[in-house]
Parts: C-alpha cells; structure tokens; sequence
C-alpha cells in the first residue's frame, strides 16, 4: 500500500488527499438532500469498480451485473425479514449465493468459448430468467416486492444497518474507497497483469503460460462478489425490492455507464464518472421540471445526448484526458 | 541420454489436405534446430502442435520425457516451451516493459523481481531505452525481438521461433543472429526456429529439416543437407534467401 501512495506523483497525492478530506468533512455542510445524492455517487463509484474489473481489467463485457445487485440484495433482505439475520451475518450467504451465479455464467461462457458479445447476450439472458424467477417467487414477495420494515425500536441499529442518512453515507464512503484501493491493488498485481494480457490477446497470454480459464473465473467471481456488497447496501438503504427494478436491464446500463465514461480499465475512471453522471442525471431532473416539461423521456433524451457528447470529446474516458491536462499520469513517451 | 524434444511420426490433416504427414525429429538439450521448406510446407503447423495450440492427428510428442501432445498451450509453456507467433502479436496497449512482465510473472510471483528480470532482459536484447513506449508505437523489427523478450521472460527450456528474421534487413538480421547465439549459449536456451533466411540458418543451426507438402525430405546437419539434390530442386533453388 505504501509503495501505492509512492507510485503516484506529489499533485497526484495531493488530489486524492484532498477528495478524501472533503469527502470526509461533507457531511458538515451539506443539507440532507446533498447528502442523499452524494451517498448515490459513491453507491456507483461501487459498483461501478467492480465492473470495471471484470470488463476494464479482464475484458470480459458483463451487461447483467443488475443480477448480482438483485441477489446480494434480496438474500440479504429475506434472512432478515424472514430470520431476523442481520445484514453483517447475511453479507456471506449473499455474496456466496452472487458468487455462485458469476461462476456458472463464467463456466459456462469461458469453458464454451462464448466470446464478446455473445459473453454479454449470456449476462443479460441469466440476468433477465432471474428477474422471471423473482417475480413468482412467494417467500421474496414476488413480483409485489420484498419490504423492510420501518421498525421504531431498531432505529439507530447501525449494526444491523438501520441507521440515519449519515450513517448510510460513509458506509457508502468506506466501500467506495475500499474499491478504489482494491482495484489499485489488483491493477498491480499478477492477476491484474494476466487479466491485462488477456484482455489485450488472448491467444498471446495463453502462449505466455496464462490459464485463461482460471483467470477469467476469478474475475467473474470477485466481480460478482464485490457487487453482491452493494445489493445488501442498496436493500437496506432503500428497504424496498422489487424484481422488475432491481434486475431490470436498465440497472445493469446505469451502473456500467460511469466506468465508460470515466475511462474503464483505470483505478479513477468510475469515480470522476459517477462523480459527473449521476449529478447530471439529478440537474436534469431539475432543469426539466423547472422548465415544466413533462414529456416522458425528456431527461433521458438530455442524458442520452449529454453521454454522446462526452463520448466524442473523449473516447478513451474522461479520467485519462483529465490526469494528463492536471499533469497527474506517469510521463510515458 | 534423452532428448529435450522428440517429435515421432506426428501428423495433422485439415479436412481433405495433409499439413503435416509423419514427420520425426529430435532435438538434443543445447542445439539449435532449423525447420526449413516451402511456403505451405505445414511448418507452422507443426509449431502449433508442439506448442500446445493445434492437437495432432497422429504420433507423439515429448518434452523432457513428459508426452504433451494435446495438452493447452499455457500448459505447455509452463513446462518449459515458449514461442513467438509469425505475425507477431505483443499486446498493443501495453507498454514494452509491461509486456515482457507478464512473461515473466510465469514464475515470478513478486512483481519487482519480475520487473527487473523484465530489464534484465529488455536490455540483453537492446529494447532497454524503449521499455517505457507503448509496444504498437514500435517498428516491425522492434516488435519481433519485444516477442523474442517476452518469451524468453518466462524461462524457457526450449524456445520456438516462428520466422523472427522474416521482413527484417539483412544488418539487423546479423543482430538477430547474435541475439540467438547469447540467448542459446548463455541463457542455456535451446531453440526450434522456423525460417526463410538461409543466411541466418546455415549460420545458428546446428541441424536441420526440410519439410515439403508436409513431410520431411531431408535431415540432418545444415551442410549435409544444402548439398542433398532433393532440397535443392524443392527449395533452395527456387525460393531460399542467401
Ligand atoms: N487452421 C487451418 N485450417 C485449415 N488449413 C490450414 C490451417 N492452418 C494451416 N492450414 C493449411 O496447412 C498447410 C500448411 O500451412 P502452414 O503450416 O501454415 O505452412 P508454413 O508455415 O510452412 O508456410 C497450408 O496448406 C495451409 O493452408
Ligand atoms: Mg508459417
């Protein structure tokens, strides 16, 4: 971790230094709305990481990570309205459970040589049969929804997460850092560097002496595990689930959406994306009621366009663009 | 004592056509071998075979007395097998130290031992001042030793060179012969090379094979071969490369 901070130039450490502090002491001025759009950006700076891994790092496009939300979530949920199992304890059989999904996606998609695209329909269609299943499963609420209820005696519970606003937002804080540093860890790493080489060629890491096979599992399951984390938060912040939400198609665009735009396959990419989309998402729903325009679709029309027009500007994402121009990449001729 | 690779009566067909039709050859610990003939000749994929990528149809193949035909290709490299691919193939966003890197993670699993074992190597095969490019900013004749170094990072026992002279200009292929000739006498690297450049064979070589429409018409040393009449009219007088 030392040699981490080491690698990084003075201006670079002195930025990340001063997005922690502010970040840290936010909560001291901002009102509870602030607060609550903030607690989202760090949600998606999450699990925005933890796609990125897989598809940034190992290649390997996944567009059905909603799966490992709607799980993580709703085994975390169902333990504890069902058997008073807190989130803390329920955090493991959610994960286990995502896991288990991620692996037979990624076995059957890597041992089958299901490559690209055809990789990505696989994600959706286990993404969507879940959905499905959801929807006429009677013990989760099916399709009427899975709720946690509002309990006045549990107020405070923060163990059990059923804390404030500001409890929720650095739980959100410490996951959203905790992500960033694992994926600098692995950047670095030697399964970050095999996950490189077959994202780069697959044929010439193979020739290298790189299991393919077990390399991308490995990628699917942290993956996969690390957004399980993020449904218990998202259960237990929002209390209620829905399977048409929660495993919808949308839901594994949005979350993929700040890694593209950020710059995917670098530690920063999903921050300064989230950090930029999802204020835009909420100024748009602003403006657009300001201007009372209530044509359906209205937001996502400017969102659309506002996402194209960044895309042109910078193709490769925002944060390889901004780190030059701020003078905090690595000199490379 | 028993070879470092023994290729017996292997044989690969692609659905009606012969590539590769009972070929058998040894290669002892130490020597440089050249596999010559034609373009076509089913050399490349005989090198498919031993390397793991293609299985054969027919006959064995043993490395170090373990048999390896049909095995993986990652599995093979971690045997001891490395190989660079006739168009080469370095990974293109990645820098030229990054590259050789990752070979050398085979069988380093601290990442800076693995990096100054990288330089070590980048700079035996003068890429050392360009480690920090990015590998598709490099010239045809960089690329081809980047791949040389990349396979070499990862320890090989036996290293398979799949026409590493090939577009290069006749200085910088002396250069690569010299590279070949440290790299096999004092890394203790032997090598199986494919290759078009007589000049460069009949100097690296210590024994030889001609393949022609998949089977082999000639073995042995490189001078006994040059004078055997029927490589001549096959090969040498049409197409070789003095
Ligand atoms: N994957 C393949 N499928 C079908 N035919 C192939 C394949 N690879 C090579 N061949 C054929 O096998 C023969 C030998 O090819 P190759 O081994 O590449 O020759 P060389 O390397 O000696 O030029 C050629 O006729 C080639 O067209
Ligand atoms: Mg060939």
């Amino acid at each position: 971790m030392i040699s981490l901070w080491g690698d990084m130039n003075r201006r670079g450490q002195v930025v990340v230094a001063l997005a922690l502090l502010l970040l840290l002491v936010a909560p001291l001025g901002a009102t509870r709305y602030v607060l609550s759009v903030l607690t989202l950006i760090l949600y998606f700076v999450y699990v925005g990481q933890a796609w990125n891994l897989m598809m940034g790092y190992a290649g390997q496009l996944s567009l059905g990570h909603a799966l490992y939300v709607g799980l993580g979530g709703y085994v975390s949920a169902a333990l504890w309205v069902h058997f008073g199992i807190g989130p803390w304890l329920g955090v493991f059989p959610a994960v286990a459970v995502a896991a288990a999904f991620g692996a037979a996606i990624g076995w059957l998609g890597f041992r089958f040589g299901i490559e690209g695209v055809y990789f990505a329909l696989l994600t959706i269609a286990f993404a969507e049969f879940t959905r499905i299943g959801f929807d006429h499963i009677g013990f989760v609420g099916g399709a009427g929804g899975l709720f946690i209820p509002y309990e006045e005696q549990r107020l405070g519970q923060w163990w059990n997460l059923r804390g404030s606003q500001l409890f929720f937002y650095y739980l959100a804080f410490a996951l959203a850092a905790a992500a960033v540093l694992l994926t600098a860890l692995l950047a670095r790493s030697r399964l970050g560097y095999q996950w490189i080489a077959i994202r780069e060629d697959e044929t010439a890491a193979r020739a290298l002496g790189i299991d393919v096979f077990r390399a991308k599992l490995k990628a699917v399951l942290i993956s996969s595990s690390m957004t399980a984390i993020g449904g218990v938060f998202y259960a237990f912040y929002y209390n209620s689930l829905f399977p048409a939400q929660l495993f919808d198609m949308g839901r594994s665009i949005e979350l993929i959406l700040g890694p593209i735009v950020g710059g995917t396959g670098t530690v920063f990419g999903p921050v300064v994306g989230a950090f930029i989309l999802t204020p835009l998402g909420e100024i748009l729903i602003s403006v657009t009621e300001h201007l009372g325009i209530n044509a359906p679709g209205a937001k996502a029309v400017f969102f659309g366009l506002t996402l194209m027009t960044i895309i042109y500007l910078v193709p490769t994402g925002v944060w390889p663009w901004l780190s030059r121009k701020l003078g905090l990449a690595r000199r490379r001729p | 004592m028993s070879p470092l690779l023994a290729v017996a009566d292997v044989g690969k067909r692609f659905r009606g056509l012969v590539a590769v039709d009972r070929v058998s050859f040894t290669v002892e610990a130490g020597d440089i071998f050249a596999v010559i003939g034609p373009n076509g000749a089913g050399k490349t994929t005989l090198f498919n075979m031993i390397a793991g990528v293609l299985a054969p149809n027919d006959g064995t193949i043993t490395f170090r007395g373990e048999r390896i035909e049909g095995r993986t290709p990652d599995a093979v490299c971690r045997l001891g097998v490395a190989r660079t691919f006739q168009i080469v193939r370095p990974f293109p966003g990645l820098t030229v130290e990054d590259n050789v890197v990752i070979g050398a993670l085979l069988h380093r699993t601290d990442m800076a031992v693995a990096r100054r074992y990288a330089r070590d190597i980048l700079a035996t095969l003068d890429l050392f001042e360009k480690r920090d490019f990015r590998a598709s900013a490099l010239t045809l004749p960089d690329r081809k030793r980047l791949e040389l170094a990349r396979a070499l990072a990862t320890d090989p026992k036996l290293l398979l060179l799949d026409e590493v002279m090939a577009g290069l200009r006749p200085t910088e292929t002396d250069r690569m012969v010299d590279i070949l000739r440290g790299v096999n006498r004092d890394m203790g690297v032997t090598i199986l090379l494919i290759e078009h450049v007589m000049r460069a064979v009949m100097a690296l070589a210590g024994h030889m094979l001609v393949l022609h429409h998949g089977a082999p018409i000639a073995q042995g040393r490189p001078e006994e071969v040059v004078r055997d009449a029927k490589v001549i009219t096959s090969y040498l007088g049409a197409e070789a490369t003095f």
